[in-house]
């Protein structure tokens, strides 16, 4: 399972930083979710994957069961799934302003600020 | 519970609910902007008297216990940026009221500015790495608005470029923080500091480092990964860019300095070569774009990216004089900076063009602020006896004790550059005859306005640059704190490691 995710994430690594690569401002923007859908998968993965085993504590013990999931992962990827959602959304206007102010969605022709 | 650690983080939070609910009153806004942020400095100025002489002081969040809960945790280092970042927020509060910007102050200027101002200082204490990840999104979130509002053209390219490179950096960061969970079960700062050191998998540890290298080296501004800085800086009003050069390429730089001392120590990770070189590449690179550059901010924004090159060379150096030596040029660093920024901006506001070439005679129609621009240009030179002199003293004899001959030489003639630079900016913005026909001169109240925190920037730089031993010593017990963590897991954690 876990090679299973590696596989996953790395796809989705390098189908982002392809995308990115591109000149369009469209494609980059899918590109950049690609990327933190990734991360995210990436965190998951790497806190280690266990299959059937809830971290809830049963009736009259104190402790969970010896071998549980760990929890933390995916509070993380919450976190991160709604920081990361607020920023493409935000991103999205703005290129859409972009588009609209300079009348172009190439990336190449950004280049009045550069030196 | 020490309510004192958690104000300059609560403080600007509700000094932006209110803000936002005065939504219609800009004067409201704007009172409450000056007299809040005057506030947070003194708040800051007194956490930082306590921490330096009762040490280290830690707030469990929740009362949860570390390493379980998150730990804000404010050692001298810490203290000193968070005084920093206050001022630096003082300064732009008044600039702005005087600056006057009716459109953008109508729709939420002064809510982001606080809410910037809370992630700088969230990422200054916490003592937590998922934690700071999320204080740089605070932060991050609220530049890409600072940066994008207006909507100029210039400001929506430079905001794209701006806004993709810290999405990446972050997406790094998060990768990162990801697989150092997965090897070491933790996220607390100081329980990693324990337990890396009895982890086997350093293999894994290098690669986490150099993940966290690139992603802060996005963040600060470090070669070769600091491009979009000068295609952005000096693009949105110059209120928003002198915040954004004082406070945000140094957010980077001080995680950097916090996980390389606390977790990545050269004992265990040997990157710190590696970031030496990359100090002496960007001092150089930085300082070299901005000799090509004829216009003001531009100049001035390659100048950060040289900069960061100093402050990063203590870290590579790592000896609690270098160390020390960083710590002072980024109080020397983010004042003067944030003034020559101001200027800049006055220059602009007065006479409508930061083209050096559509400038001159400036000490003649504007010989206080000529003078105002003299004292922190002179500092990031490097002239003694004003603040920049000190801070590279302190670089240069650090490098001298571990014979870095070649560091030295790089630093020094850097330094000349700089002061190339600078004089380029004094004759032609200054100096030389105004041309035909000369700009057209504005001396309304505003532009007074704005001399105050012009004024207070300049003093601070002079102060530390005759205050010198004092705020050395102040630097030095910093250094010496992060050189012996042990202090820093102890007061975190209850037990010493």
């Amino acid at each position: 399972m876990e090679l299973l995710m590696a596989i996953v994430v790395g796809l989705l690594y390098g189908g982002g930083l392809f995308l990115m690569q591109r000149r369009n401002l469209v494609k980059f923007i899918i590109g950049l979710a690609m990327l933190s859908h990734g991360a995210n998968l990436l965190i998951f993965t790497a806190g280690g994957l266990t299959r059937g085993a809830p971290p809830l504590i049963g009736e009259g013990e104190t402790l969970p069961p010896a071998l549980h999931a760990d929890p933390l992962p995916q509070a993380l990827i919450l976190t991160a799934i709604v920081i990361s959602f607020a920023v493409l959304a935000f991103a999205l206007v703005l290129f859409l302003r972009a588009y609209q102010t300079t009348g172009t969605d190439d990336l190449d022709d950004l280049r009045s600020t550069d030196t | 519970m020490n309510g004192l650690l958690i104000a300059p983080v609560l403080l600007p939070l509700l000094l932006g609910i209110l803000s936002l609910l005065l939504w219609h009153h800009v004067r409201a806004q704007r009172v409450i902007a000056v007299a809040g942020t005057g506030l947070l400095t003194l708040l800051s100025l007194r956490l930082l008297i306590g921490i330096y002489r009762h040490g280290i002081q830690v707030v469990h969040l929740g009362n949860w216990e570390a390493p379980f809960g998150i730990s804000l945790a404010a050692d001298l280092l810490g203290a000193i940026m968070v005084v920093l970042a206050s001022i630096t927020g003082f300064a732009i509060a008044l600039y702005s009221v005087g600056a006057n910007e009716r459109q953008r102050e109508c729709f939420g200027y002064y809510p982001l500015v606080h809410i910037l101002i809370m992630g700088v200082n969230g990422a200054f204490l916490t003592g937590d790495i998922f934690n700071l990840y999320v204080w740089f999104e605070v932060m991050l979130m609220s530049s890409f608005v600072l940066l994008a509002l207006g909507g100029e053209k210039p400001q929506i390219e430079g905001g794209v470029k701006y806004m993709a490179l810290n999405f990446f950096s972050s997406v790094i960061f998060l990768t990162a923080v990801g697989l150092l969970y997965g090897v070491m079960g933790t996220l607390n700062l100081a329980d990693l500091a324990v337990k890396v050191r009895g982890t086997e998998s350093t293999g894994m540890l290098v690669v986490i480092g150099c993940l966290f290298l690139a992603s802060f080296g996005i963040k600060a501004a470090i070669f070769p990964l600091f491009f979009w800085l000068p295609a952005s800086y000096h693009t949105p009003p110059p209120a928003v860019s002198g915040l954004f050069a004082g406070l945000l390429t140094k957010v980077g730089v001080y995680a950097m300095i916090r996980l390389f001392t606390l977790i990545f120590t050269p004992d265990l990770v040997h990157l710190h070569g590696l970031i030496l070189g990359l100090a002496a590449l960007t001092m150089v690179t930085g300082v070299l774009g901005a000799a090509a550059q004829f216009e003001f901010r531009r100049i001035l924004s390659f100048h950060i990216v040289s900069q960061i090159g100093y402050m990063i060379l203590g870290l590579g150096l790592f000896t609690p004089l270098a160390l020390a030596g960083s710590i002072f040029y980024l109080m020397h660093h983010i004042i003067v900076k944030t003034n020559l920024f101001l200027i800049a901006g006055i220059v602009h506001y007065r006479f409508g063009t930061g083209e050096l070439k559509s400038l001159g005679g400036l000490y003649k129609t504007a010989p206080w602020l000529s003078l105002l621009f003299l004292i922190p240009a002179l500092s990031l030179a490097g002239i003694p006896p004003l603040s920049g002199f000190f801070a590279k003293l302190l670089l240069v004899m650090a490098a001298v004790d571990i014979h870095a001959w070649g560091m030295i030489a790089t630093a020094l003639g850097v330094s000349l550059l700089t002061l190339y630079s600078m004089t380029k900016i004094w004759n032609e913005a200054f100096w030389k005859d105004a041309p035909t026909p000369p700009p057209p001169a504005r001396t309304d109240q505003s532009t007074i306005l704005m001399m105050i925190p012009v004024i207070l920037l300049a003093t601070i730089t002079v102060v530390i640059g005759f205050g010198a031993g004092p705020v050395f010593r102040l630097a030095l017990a910093a250094a010496n704190q992060l050189m012996n963590p042990s202090d820093y897991i102890h007061a975190v954690l209850g037990v010493s490691p």
